[in-house]
This record gives structure tokens, C-alpha cells and sequence, in this order.
């Protein structure tokens, strides 16, 4: 019987436990999350903006321990902003991605934290790179934590190559919904970020205006 | 453990003859699937047995007949739940002839619940029953780990099902055709296959009415294919 009086999440690590998705279009990217963050079996923040900016066009997604995906955010913003004024330009998404991935290979063992890097650039045009386990990766469209396992089958399903900017943005916001239905870990809002050669849009979709699914 | 076995002295020579894959317990990996539609109900499975990393039957039939028009779809260990289905397919059978009358679905299901529920600790079981009958029609009974029992419209299970949650809740509908099911269920199970190692092979699938039961088999090649593989 536990000693303590005071409530178990206090004791809890606190987790993003989270959904995240990138998808990448002609001319830009779709970044998009959850915004629940849980300790233990209490959501601590039910409105968390886990798209944090890295750059102007770079964005990173946040998954895993909430305090980690935090902390290597910041270095990496740090370290671009040096980069970029050193090249006297934007940064290339793939020179964000490589920090991330840096970091998150020496760290692998100590750091429990995957992010999604995403953004435009001149030379590429819009980029996904996963950076799991330390590995970089691109791919056409990314998803990633807990709730990203029920949506495998949905996202495989649906996308397809040449999606507009809003099939992109419509395409995300179902996907995270279906995740946050069935994943006790995500909930809350969609944050959705669209990066373009224009420059960045925010959006939040509300709880109340989510695309309803089969619900049994 | 590992500091355990450091201290203490080699006596005995340690070394085990059987290989790693024989000492693991025999699983269904599997994603298995039932769908409701009027006049009957559509079932489906993936094919793949594994013991580890070994597939242990490339061509597994998931889906046990338990009775004429009554079926269950089988996940978990391969062990435990063939011993129930065929424990579940004796007594429905014995309750059957002292009915003169073919069994409902609830009383299949209702059966393995009790089976599932008492023996929860020991058994690693997770089954779906579907089937036929004159009073209610078409009905799917999901039978989880842990013994619950609950009907649903349509029901998915094992370990690739994860992957499917999203797809199902996104696509299904109401009032389904038997062919629309029977689409919606090679649909689901393929996307799984695609990303559960524990699942693969063929899709097996049966269709059951009033008429009888009616199987199926789709090969590898002849799988559905999604634009991102």
C-alpha cells in the first residue's frame, strides 16, 4: 500500500503520448497533431501544441517524453539559427532533419523522444524525414506515437501521390481524428501547420467541428 | 538473472540442444475480422502461424467451424484456442440434439465467454463468433482476452488489428451488401498484413447465411494493392 497521500501522477513522467503526421505535397508540407499530454492516467495539458518550430519553413513534430522531444527541439532551433545566419539563407528541411537525427542517435539510449521533421525549401520543395531510433529518413507522408499504430491501415489506404493542399490538410485532420478515437493517449484539438514557398498558416480544428466516424 | 548466472559455478554444461524457435509457444500472430450484413455475416482471417520468428503454417485456416451455420474466427495461442473451439463445438453440439433445433449464435458465443472467462489466467484466447440463425439473423459476437462478451456490428482482433482501427472506423457503413462486406473485409485484412509481421500469407473468407456457408481463399498476388507500397 503506497505510503504517499498525494495523487499518482505527480509521480508520473510526463508523456506526449500523442499522434503525429506529416504529408508532403507539390509545393509544400502538411504538419499536423494531437494536443493531449499525459501523466500517468491524467492529462496534464489538453491543449499542447506539439508542432514547434524549428525554422521559418521547418517544422518538427513532438512524440515520447515530453521533457526530451522539448529539449532536442530547442537545440536544433538554436543550432539552425546559427547555421542560417552563417549561410546567410533559409536552411535546407534536410540540415534540420540531420541535427535532429544527430542528436537523437549519440542520445539513443538516454533519450525517449521521436520527432517529425517537415518543411519547404528552394532546392527540394516540401520534405517529410522520419528521425526514429536515430535513423533519417524521407518519406512522402509520416506518422508517429502511440496513436499512430491504429492509423497504418487508414493512411496506407487513402493516400495517394499529387494530393492538393487541402486534400493534405482534409486527408491529416481525418487521420488524427480516427487516431484520437481510439488511442486513450491523444485527444483534445488538431493543430495543423501547412509550410509553403509563401510562408507558414496555423490552424486549430476544435473538438466540436472533428470529422465524425463510426463510433461503437 | 544475468548477474545470477555470473556467480554462480559451472557445473553442468549449459548449453540447450533445441533451437530458440522450438522453445517459443505457438502463436496465432493473425488479424481476424467478422462483418454483419442483413441475412448473414462475413468472416475473414489472415493465414500466418508463427513459433518466434518461424512461420510455423504459411496456410493456416483461422476460421473453425463450430457448427453448421456458426463460426469463430481463433487468435492467441494456436493451443489454447483450438482446445476451446473444440470443447465449445462438443457441447453446442450435445445442447443441439437435445434441442432438436439448430443453436443461436448468443449460445456459441455464451459458451465460449464462460470457457474464456473462467479459465482467464491460464488462457491466451481471443475469438470472434459469427454465424447464422432463424432468430436473429446475422450476428457477431467478440469474445476478448479476459472473457467479456459483447455483439457488435462488426468486430476485428488480433495483434494486426492495431493498424486497422483507423481504416474500419473511417469506412464502414451501415447496411453493407454481402459483396460490399465481403470487399470491406480483403480491404482490412490486407492493409494489416502489409504491416503486421505477425500476419500474412492468404486471406481466407467465408460467407454465412440462411443458404449455408460459403468459403473462400484470395492469394498473395491477388491481393488487394494500396498506392503507398
Amino acid at each position: 500500500m503506497p505510503l504517499s497521500s498525494e495523487p499518482s501522477w505527480l509521480n508520473c513522467e510526463v508523456s506526449t503520448g500523442t499522434t503525429i503526421m506529416a504529408v508532403e505535397f507539390e509545393g509544400g508540407v502538411v504538419i499536423g497533431s494531437d494536443s493531449r499530454v499525459s501523466a500517468g492516467q491524467s492529462v496534464v495539458n489538453r491543449v499542447m501544441n506539439k508542432l514547434s518550430r524549428l525554422h521559418d519553413n521547418v517544422y518538427c513534430a513532438l512524440s515520447g517524453s515530453a521533457a526530451d522531444a522539448q529539449a532536442v527541439a530547442d537545440i536544433v532551433d538554436y543550432q539552425l539559427d546559427l547555421h542560417s545566419i552563417a549561410m546567410g539563407r533559409l536552411p535546407l528541411v534536410r540540415s534540420a532533419a540531420n541535427m535532429v537525427k544527430d542528436i537523437s542517435y549519440k542520445y539513443k539510449e538516454e533519450l525517449v523522444a521521436h520527432l517529425i521533421v517537415a518543411g519547404w525549401d528552394k532546392r527540394s520543395g516540401g520534405q517529410v524525414f522520419g528521425t526514429l531510433g536515430g535513423l533519417l529518413i524521407r518519406h512522402p507522408f509520416a506518422v508517429g506515437g502511440s496513436g499512430s499504430t491504429y492509423i497504418y491501415g487508414y493512411v496506407d489506404a487513402t493516400y495517394r501521390p499529387g494530393m492538393s493542399k487541402e486534400d493534405c490538410l482534409q486527408f491529416t485532420t481525418n487521420a488524427l481524428s480516427l487516431a484520437m478515437g481510439r488511442d486513450g493517449s491523444s485527444g483534445g484539438v488538431v493543430y495543423l501547420v501547412s509550410i509553403t514557398e509563401k510562408g507558414t498558416e496555423e490552424k486549430v480544428v476544435l473538438g466540436n467541428n472533428l470529422p465524425q466516424f463510426f463510433d461503437e | 538473472m544475468a548477474a545470477a548466472m555470473a556467480g554462480a559455478t559451472r557445473l553442468s554444461y549449459n548449453h540447450n540442444l533445441t533451437p530458440e524457435w522450438a522453445r517459443q509457444e505457438v502463436s496465432t500472430g493473425t488479424t481476424i475480422m467478422a462483418v454483419e450484413f442483413d441475412g448473414g455475416v462475413v468472416m475473414g482471417a489472415d493465414s500466418r502461424t508463427t513459433t518466434g520468428a518461424y512461420i510455423a503454417n504459411r496456410v493456416t485456416d483461422k476460421l473453425t467451424q463450430i457448427h453448421d451455420q456458426i463460426f469463430c474466427c481463433r487468435s492467441g495461442s494456436a493451443a489454447d484456442t483450438q482446445a476451446i473451439a473444440d470443447a465449445v463445438t462438443y457441447q453446442l453440439g450435445f445442447h443441439s440434439i437435445e434441442l432438436d433445433e439448430a443453436p443461436l449464435v448468443q449460445t456459441a458465443a455464451n459458451l465460449f465467454k464462460e470457457m474464456c472467462y473462467k479459465y482467464r489466467e491460464e488462457l491466451m484466447a481471443g475469438i470472434i463468433v459469427a454465424g447464422w440463425d432463424k432468430r436473429r439473423g446475422g450476428q457477431v459476437y467478440t469474445v476478448p482476452m479476459g472473457g467479456m462478451m459483447v455483439r457488435q456490428p462488426f468486430s476485428i482482433g488480433g495483434s494486426g488489428s492495431s493498424y486497422i482501427y483507423g481504416f474500419v472506423d473511417s469506412s464502414y457503413k451501415r447496411g453493407m451488401s454481402k459483396e460490399e462486406c465481403l470487399q470491406f473485409t480483403a480491404n482490412a485484412l490486407s492493409l494489416a498484413m502489409e504491416r503486421d509481421g505477425s500476419s500474412g500469407g492468404v486471406v481466407r473468407l467465408a460467407a454465412i447465411s440462411e443458404s449455408g456457408v460459403e468459403r473462400r481463399v484470395i492469394l498473395g498476388n491477388q491481393l488487394p494493392k494500396f498506392a503507398s507500397c
